[in-house]
């Protein structure tokens, strides 16, 4: 029992921020706060959803819910835990578990659990493998899907073959089996997820009990595969920076260039420049489809998008091919390099027994893992940036119908208002009648626009409600790193040191600098090489910069984010779910980052930041 | 037997002969550790010195006689037979011998350590029993020889005394080596474990030092800097850098060593670098490797940064509980039984 009488607002006590109560209201009923949520404990989920909400991108929310909990509660039936209940209030999302704690119906789910969930593990390749497909065939669905476009009058071909359904019923088809297809993406996404994780944190926690002082590190870099998708990104643009040395056009490529003049200036240059630019189409396809987000938000745009994260990255590699440094990974040694790490831990075990569990589960974690890595390069990149250029697509429209003023305009609207507003489309195109939309949306655009940015500058209370006294739901802790622990880190924030935070320590070394401070994908370029970056959740899409950032900090986010995979594959430090380092640490301050201890310290906070808090 | 073992040509199975802290430097020097270098004064030296003793007097016969009740008694046989081992003629073969070697392995007259080798089984039983002396920048021969000397007479201390006749263990075995090695002035020194002290986790080694000699660790005298490092992947999980007040150094004349303060920059600074707590790791897991076992080191950095090993001896509090351990989890029929652990509401 918790004697500190400590816990977190109720979220009663939570007001709607005045002046944003239409734009609260506009959120599906059943993603607002209830009389009962007093009772339950929630949690912000920062990890996955760091700003606030457009009512558009709150479809990943629910799209993402319905499948974790499906796959959770009805089909591999995981005996302890159910699915993830989520809530929004100014624009930021909390969740809460929904344990199982009656043993009986544990039991009665662990007998299904090992029918069903046990038969996954049986057939874990082939499943995987049938997967892959799933998912490959369910992006060329989404790439074949037509541009939605209403013409004057329907084509002749129309009446010439007969079709007999009309370019505004294509429209809505085409926007309902896009929604489909993202619906879909997320239950494959946790077909295999929470299994996966489940069988990499079993080695995890026999680890931990056999070395009880192990860093988490050293037991992600014994799981870790060494060709995950997620690496092949970065891999591409230093594939690129060596083509353009190889064929003598690098010179192009300077740190304060314009992209297209030197995509133009390559084509004009001849053939070597010519044969570089078809190099780039193919690490493009499908390489650069991932976001420079986690691909939760519809600003996390792809590098295909915009090409400034990968060209940003091209003069540091070039400098270093040319100086003849080797920036390949090293596959070989990083393969053997895990296999002695596997065989020497092996070796401090005690007994034959030990030895032969071990064996057992570094087997496994190795079976599920390039599940764990790689789904994310199709889900949450690929997918999710074909969906949302979709909808653009829908937003240029109805731009174009004077619904609104912008193509981003359309992700202010949720995903049943779009719906409407493209019925509206639908019937004006049909009678010949202009639509009402335009004289509805502008205003509410505006006000919800509003309501983004009055809560954009919010201080977001980490956790809801009542504490309780353990978490034990595999899934809140396999995913989002909660644990007592931390949470009693939460409470106690302000009585220790209130310049130190603690986070997981995800990659090992001790650095002083300059913090970084990045809100949000748009202040990237901010970064001076040797600049700590200090964000809410870091993404593996970012590991471009690491070439120049000297160590990270992240508010949220385990030992096996993909950001702490991409720093240890770097050598650099970094402390991962630290809670709140990116609201204490002020842009420009002076801090020390000990990635082995898992402390991040301000040394000294910027000029203008103290003269505030000293008046 | 000789009066006089090199380190390079004993180890652990000379223990008999040697004591337990010749034998264990002796096996490192064998396996290419870097250990200072030095000679036993073997337990045959001691025999023929107490020999000659008993020649005139007898000595074990009064020990064996000894009430270990009557601590005035002993008190006084403790000050009659340590006088006679510090002040009797030694046998001039010995003292030859002993000469014979201190001029081989201090030719340009560097100071030595001595240190008591006790041939029981359990060097704890020694400490216990009041046998550990250690003397330490011993400037020439006839100093060495009198530290030597001294070693010997803690045979006859009263609590050395006393536990033996306590615990019945006969005269006629009771003898001592002495360990005799040149002295490290070393930049930084301390104790290593090749697995944790507090969880007993042999996937890490704990790295204590200060500056100055290793003496100011070992007796507690200044707080060490401390460090955890990944056994095998040398990762540096913790670093407590303490604030170490002060330092031994050799006394600037007539021999030991002083406690000095240090300069403020240097209270706080770390004792060691990076490279130097991983090149400290690499011996720790040799040393390791070559025994078997996890093990308690003490080492010393010389002023060039170099690593020598001092001393190295099984780790012995953690080794009897893993004796009684059972496996952290047994093995399954399938792999993926272990799932519910974490699915299942099973703790493993």
């Amino acid at each position: 029992m918790s004697e500190t009488a400590k816990s977190f607002p109720r979220p009663s006590s939570l007001k709607v921020t005045p002046g944003t109560e239409a734009a609260q209201a506009a959120y599906p009923y059943y993603c607002q706060f209830q009389p009962g949520d007093d009772d339950r404990f929630w949690f912000y989920n920062s990890m996955h959803f760091p700003e606030p909400m457009h009512h558009f991108d709150m479809i990943t929310a629910e799209a993402a819910y319905c499948a974790l909990g499906a796959f959770n509660t009805r089909v591999h039936v995981l005996p302890t835990t159910k699915g993830i209940d989520h809530r929004i209030i100014n624009g930021r999302v909390f969740i809460g578990g929904v344990p199982v704690t009656d043993p009986e119906e544990v039991q009665a789910r662990a007998e299904e659990f090992q029918k069903r969930g046990f038969y996954y593990y049986e057939n874990w390749e082939d499943l995987y493998a049938q997967w892959k497909d799933k998912m490959k065939a369910l992006i060329a669905e989404a790439q074949a899907m037509p541009k939605p476009h209403l013409p004057d009058l329907e084509p002749m071909e129309t009446t010439h073959t007969g079709k007999g359904i009309a370019a505004n019923q294509e429209l809505i088809d085409t926007y309902r089996r896009q929604l489909n297809g993202y619906y879909t993406m997320w239950h494959h996404h946790f077909e295999f997820l929470l299994l996966g994780y489940g069988a990499y944190m079993t080695f995890f926690d026999f680890c931990k009990t056999a070395f009880p002082e192990i860093s988490d590190q050293a037991i992600s870099r014994m799981v870790a595969g060494m060709e995950a998708e997620i690496f092949k990104p970065d891999e591409e643009v230093k594939r690129l920076a060596r083509r353009a040395v190889e064929l003598g056009v690098d010179q192009h490529f300077t740190p304060d260039m314009d992209i297209d003049t030197v995509l133009a200036d390559l084509d004009k240059v001849g053939r070597d420049g010519k044969e570089w630019l078809a190099e780039l189409e193919t690490s493009r396809n499908p390489w650069f489809n991932v976001n420079v987000g986690d691909g939760f938000y519809h600003y996390h745009r792809s590098w295909n998008d915009d090409l400034s994260m990968p060209f940003a990255a091209l003069p540091g590699y070039i400098e270093k091919i040319k100086a003849g440094t080797n920036i390949e990974r090293p596959m070989d040694q990083l393969i053997k390099e895990r296999d002695e790490l596997v065989r020497d831990y092996r070796e401090l075990l005690d007994t034959e027994e030990d030895k032969a569990t071990y064996d057992q589960l570094i087997e496994l974690a190795h079976r599920v893992f390039p599940y764990v890595e790689g789904h994310k390069f199709y889900c949450e990149h690929w997918y999710t940036n074909l969906f949302f250029n979709k909808i653009r697509e829908f937003g240029a429209l109805l731009v174009e119908h004077d619904f609104f003023e912008k193509e981003e305009d359309v992700f202010h609207l949720t995903h049943y208002e779009l719906e409407s507003a493209i019925i509206d489309l639908m019937l004006s195109w049909s009678s010949g009648s202009p639509p009402i939309g335009p004289s509805r949306w502008p205003a509410i655009v505006a006000e919800r626009q509003k309501a983004i940015d009055a809560w954009a500058g919010e201080t977001v209370p980490p956790a809801l409600g009542e504490v309780p006294d353990v978490i034990d739901d595999p899934a809140i802790v396999m995913l989002w790193g909660i644990t007592r622990d931390n949470l009693d880190m939460w409470l106690s924030d302000g009585e220790s040191d209130p310049n130190e935070m603690r986070g997981f320590a995800a990659c090992n070394g001790v650095v002083e600098g300059i913090a970084r401070v990045i809100k949000s994908v748009k202040e990237i370029d901010k970064i001076q090489q040797g600049d700590i970056l200090v964000c809410q959740v870091t993404n593996p899409t970012w590991s471009p910069l690491f070439q120049k950032i000297s160590a990270a900090v992240s508010d949220i986010g385990g030992s096996m984010s993909h950001m702490a995979i991409v720093a240890r594959e770097y050598g650099l430090p970094a402390v991962v779910g630290t809670g709140n380092a990116s609201q204490k640490i002020k842009d420009g301050a002076r801090i020390r980052v000990d990635g082995g201890k898992g402390t991040v310290t301000i040394l000294e906070q910027p000029a203008e930041a103290r003269e505030l808090e000293d008046a | 037997m000789e009066a006089v073992a090199w380190f390079k040509d004993v180890g652990i199975a000379d223990r008999p002969t040697v004591g337990g802290k010749g034998g264990s430097l002796g096996e490192l020097t064998q396996a290419g550790i870097d250990v200072p270098a030095g000679f036993v004064v073997t337990v045959a030296a001691f025999e023929q010195f107490l020999e000659k003793l008993e020649a005139r007097e007898p000595i074990r016969p009064l020990v064996e006689a000894l009430d270990p009740q009557d601590i005035g008694a002993a008190t006084k046989l403790s000050e009659q037979l340590r006088a006679r081992v510090m002040g009797d003629e030694m046998p001039e073969q010995v003292k030859d011998a002993l000469k014979a070697a201190h001029a081989q392995l201090c030719k340009d007259g560097q100071p030595v350590a001595v240190r008591s080798s006790a041939t029981t089984e359990d060097a704890d039983d020694a400490s216990f029993a009041g046998l550990q002396d250690t003397f330490l920048w011993v400037l020439d021969a006839e100093d060495m020889i009198a530290r030597t000397r001294e070693c010997w007479s803690s045979l006859y201390s009263v609590e050395s005394m006393t536990y033996r006749r306590k615990q019945g263990i006969p005269e006629d075995g009771v003898a001592m080596a002495v360990v005799v090695q040149r002295m490290v002035n070393s930049r930084s020194a301390g104790v290593m474990f090749t697995r944790s002290p507090t969880t007993g986790d042999k996937s890490v080694i704990t790295i204590e030092g200060a500056w100055g000699l290793g003496s100011s660790v070992v007796s507690g005298e200044v707080t060490p800097d401390k460090w955890v490092l990944g056994k095998i992947t040398g990762e540096i999980s913790q670093r407590d850098i303490s604030d170490k007040h002060a330092r031994q150094v050799p006394a600037p004349e007539g021999g030991g060593i002083v406690e000095v303060e240090n300069e403020s920059d240097m209270r706080t600074a770390p004792c060691l670098t990076d490279d130097e707590l991983l090149a400290l790791r690499e011996v720790g897991r040799r040393i390791e490797r070559h025994y078997g076992k996890p093990q308690d080191i003490e080492w010393a950095l010389d002023q060039d940064g170099k690593v020598l090993l001092l001393q190295s001896r099984p780790e012995t509090v953690w080794a009897v509980k893993d004796a009684e351990s059972t496996p952290v989890k047994k093995p399954e029929g399938k792999a993926y039984n272990h799932v519910m652990a974490i699915f299942g509401g099973k703790k493993p």
